[in-house]
């Protein structure tokens, strides 16, 4: 049996995991046979159910290409989004098929282990209602560059946001559209990896280019739904045959699973070096990493209000979290109605947990022990608009860096008309569509177990801390945010090249010359230093003019007073 | 883009009492958070024999399962409890603030 020997491939396996399901299965259980997915019969149910949800979502997207005249309308669906709609909508881009699919195999194959990570996603998202979602809605228009630049000169910090947006982007999509190959070749695997992820980007720059923001959040919200309508009645299958017990559900799972007792003691295991310091590291990047994310941040702008977005934070927050404790009761479900289970089970007298297809599959196929054929198709092709959701919402955020930020403010200097913007928006969608496909099948074979700690920590470090400088600090200046941000950037990039994940398992270069995993308890610090000190040494006549505009800034961001209003259409 | 509304604003006690209200309620809940959250970490990393220990002695559930659910449960309250009073104290207070400067 095969299963996580030392921790280190334990938290690669979850970071892995994070950015592609099934790098876990290839790390965690060294690789079932491929051979027996080639054997399975067309999966009917799923294509059918693949097909009904896109045919839903291309309807939506016409539906949203005629509402869509203004920009405001292409980035912010005309902020006409209310609480509610932006919470699923916001539970959708954060609820990937990885967590889904990925929580439920770790819990499956190691119990408890993780916890700690769906623990520290989820409270970023009480930082992001406290000091950001109503500030964000008061002071920007579609980007969060919006809010950095608010008072500072617009071309060096719009670059620099810009440069943070799109570097987390376009790894995020790379773990995504490798995710997305993998998962639809394995549940059809009449259609190729290289299909799938065309498949995929080709849907996406659709949804994303004719129906904007309002395709792309009504996508997520009816994906959100869909997804945690079908993980609830998952987990009532399991609890409904465990008679409703907590208790017995969990002893029976320690009684199959072949390490026993073990699987409820891996609650303590983090990461490669379980000291402190690593712990506190990822701690920081799990919660600000959350708080930075361009993708989630520009959800903000689609609301009516500040208090929508107050709203849809706290809807969020109860949906997102209640989909983690679902996971994890899937998780044991699966162990103990999937493991064990001949039907599953590449060859029980070997391994009683190594399922056919691979190491994703234990909510999938307790899926189909609990409903058949026909829930099996469902999962599957909730898990597959999962996939298009996230992606969607990816795309336009990395679009809106692009023409927004860099087209329309940095290079036009505000001077382009708004038709211009959504032009060259759309293009730059067709262009990270079209990267996003070339990335996924150039990025097929590669350990891709670096991502999560790339993306959340560029987030972590660089996006988050220059946007609440900037809100609460009157002594921001423009050098102090763009040498702080790209502390944040380079620092992340350069302390993960060096360290354990890059240097040591992706380069095997020896031993790695910065030792942690996450570099975020160094990087952050370090931008708050050097965004403190290039601001306060800074005399020149705009810095001055900068901090003179923070009570305006102030004003505005504090009562919403001047806010963008919500398209009266 | 010092507008006199703005400027009406920023010399109405009002104001400073709403920021300074909203300030204090959202640092504080933040420092809860982080301590609820570096605390349940801190203690993976230092006393993980505590976590692993089952609730009680018939049952297989380790106390550090609670904990981490009670972690999540406690986010969502804690945005509860600023969504409620937002609602209810800083709302109205912001909207007599634009109101009593557009006069």
């Amino acid at each position: 049996m095969k299963t996580i020997k030392s921790a280190v491939s334990a938290l690669l396996a979850v970071s892995a995991l994070l950015a592609s399901p099934w790098t876990l299965a290839a790390d965690v259980i060294a690789a079932a046979p491929a051979a027996a997915a080639a054997e399975q019969p067309l999966n009917w149910h799923a294509i059918s159910m693949f097909i009904v949800f896109v045919a839903i979502t291309l309807v939506i997207t016409y539906w949203a290409a005629k509402r869509t005249k203004t920009a405001t309308d292409f980035y912010a669906a005309g902020r006409g989004i209310t609480g509610l709609q932006n919470g699923l909508a916001i539970a959708g881009d954060y609820m990937s098929a990885a967590s889904f699919l990925g929580i439920a195999a770790l819990v499956y194959f190691n119990g408890f282990f993780g916890l700690i990570f769906s623990v520290g996603w989820l409270v970023g998202w009480p930082i992001i209602l406290f000091l950001i979602a109503e500030r964000l809605r008061n002071l920007g228009k579609f980007t969060y560059a919006d809010v950095a630049s608010f008072r500072l000169r617009q071309g060096p910090v719009r670059t620099m946001a810009a440069i943070g947006s799109l570097i987390v982007v376009i790894w995020y999509l790379i773990g995504q559209a490798v995710g997305a190959g993998q998962l639809l070749h394995t549940l059809v695997p009449q259609i190729s990896y290289r299909e799938s992820i065309v498949i995929v980007g080709g849907l996406i720059i659709i949804y994303v280019t004719f129906g904007g923001m309002k395709a792309t959040t009504w996508v997520q919200i009816i994906k959100a739904g869909l997804l945690l309508g079908g993980a609830t009645l998952i987990a009532l299958g399991v609890m409904a045959h465990e008679g409703f017990s907590f208790e017995k559900l969990f002893s029976d799972a320690v009684a199959a699973h072949p390490k026993h007792m073990e699987i409820m003691k891996s609650v303590v295991r983090i990461g490669s070096q379980s000291n402190p310091i690593e712990s506190i590291s990822l701690g920081l990047t799990l919660m600000f990493g959350t708080a930075g994310l361009p993708h989630i941040l520009m959800r903000f702008f689609t609301v009516t209000d500040a208090k929508a977005a107050r709203k849809s934070v706290l809807y969020g927050t109860c949906f997102i979290g209640y989909f983690y404790i679902l996971t994890f009761i899937i998780g044991f479900g699966a162990i103990v109605l999937v493991a064990n289970n001949p039907q599953y089970v590449v060859d029980v007298t070997k391994n009683v947990l190594n399922l056919k297809g691979g190491g994703s599959m234990p909510a999938v196929y307790l899926a189909h022990a609990i409903g058949g054929d026909l829930f099996l198709g469902f999962i599957a092709a909730v898990a597959f608009a999962t996939i298009l959701a996230v992606v969607s919402g990816l795309t336009l955020a990395g679009a809106s860096a692009l023409s927004h930020d860099i087209y329309a403010n940095v290079i036009m200097k505000g001077k382009s008309t708004e038709a211009q913007e959504v032009w060259v928006s759309k293009l730059c969608v067709i262009g990270l569509g079209i990267l996003a496909i070339l990335l996924g099948i150039a990025f097929e074979k590669q350990n891709v177990a670096y991502i999560v700690a790339l993306t959340f920590s560029i987030a972590a470090c660089a996006n988050f801390p220059i946007l609440v400088l900037s809100v609460f600090w009157r002594g921001l200046t423009t050098r102090g945010a763009v040498l702080g941000g790209y502390t944040g950037i380079f620092g992340s990039i350069g302390l993960l090249l060096i360290g354990p994940t890059v240097w040591t398992k992706v380069l095997g270069m020896g031993p790695a010359i910065f030792p942690y995993d996450f570099p975020t308890f160094v990087v952050l610090p370090a931008v708050l230093i050097v965004s403190y000190v290039a601001s306060v040494t800074d005399h020149s006549e705009s810095a001055k003019q900068e901090r003179a505009m923070f009570d305006a800034q102030k004003v505005r961001s504090e009562t919403g007073l001047g806010a963008e209003a919500a398209a009266s259409h | 883009m010092s507008s006199p509304l703005a400027s009406k604003i920023q010399n109405n006690p009002k104001y400073h009492h709403l920021v300074q209200q909203r300030d204090a309620l959202a640092w504080s809940l933040s420092a809860i958070v982080c301590v609820i959250y570096f605390g349940f970490i801190l203690m993976i990393a230092f006393t993980p024999g505590f976590l692993t220990q089952p609730i009680s002695s018939t049952s297989v559930i380790p106390v550090g399962m609670l904990i981490g659910v009670g972690v999540i449960v406690a986010s969502c309250l804690l945005t509860a409890v600023y969504v409620s009073r937002a609602n209810g104290t800083f709302d109205p207070l912001t909207q007599e603030i634009i109101e009593e400067a557009s006069k």
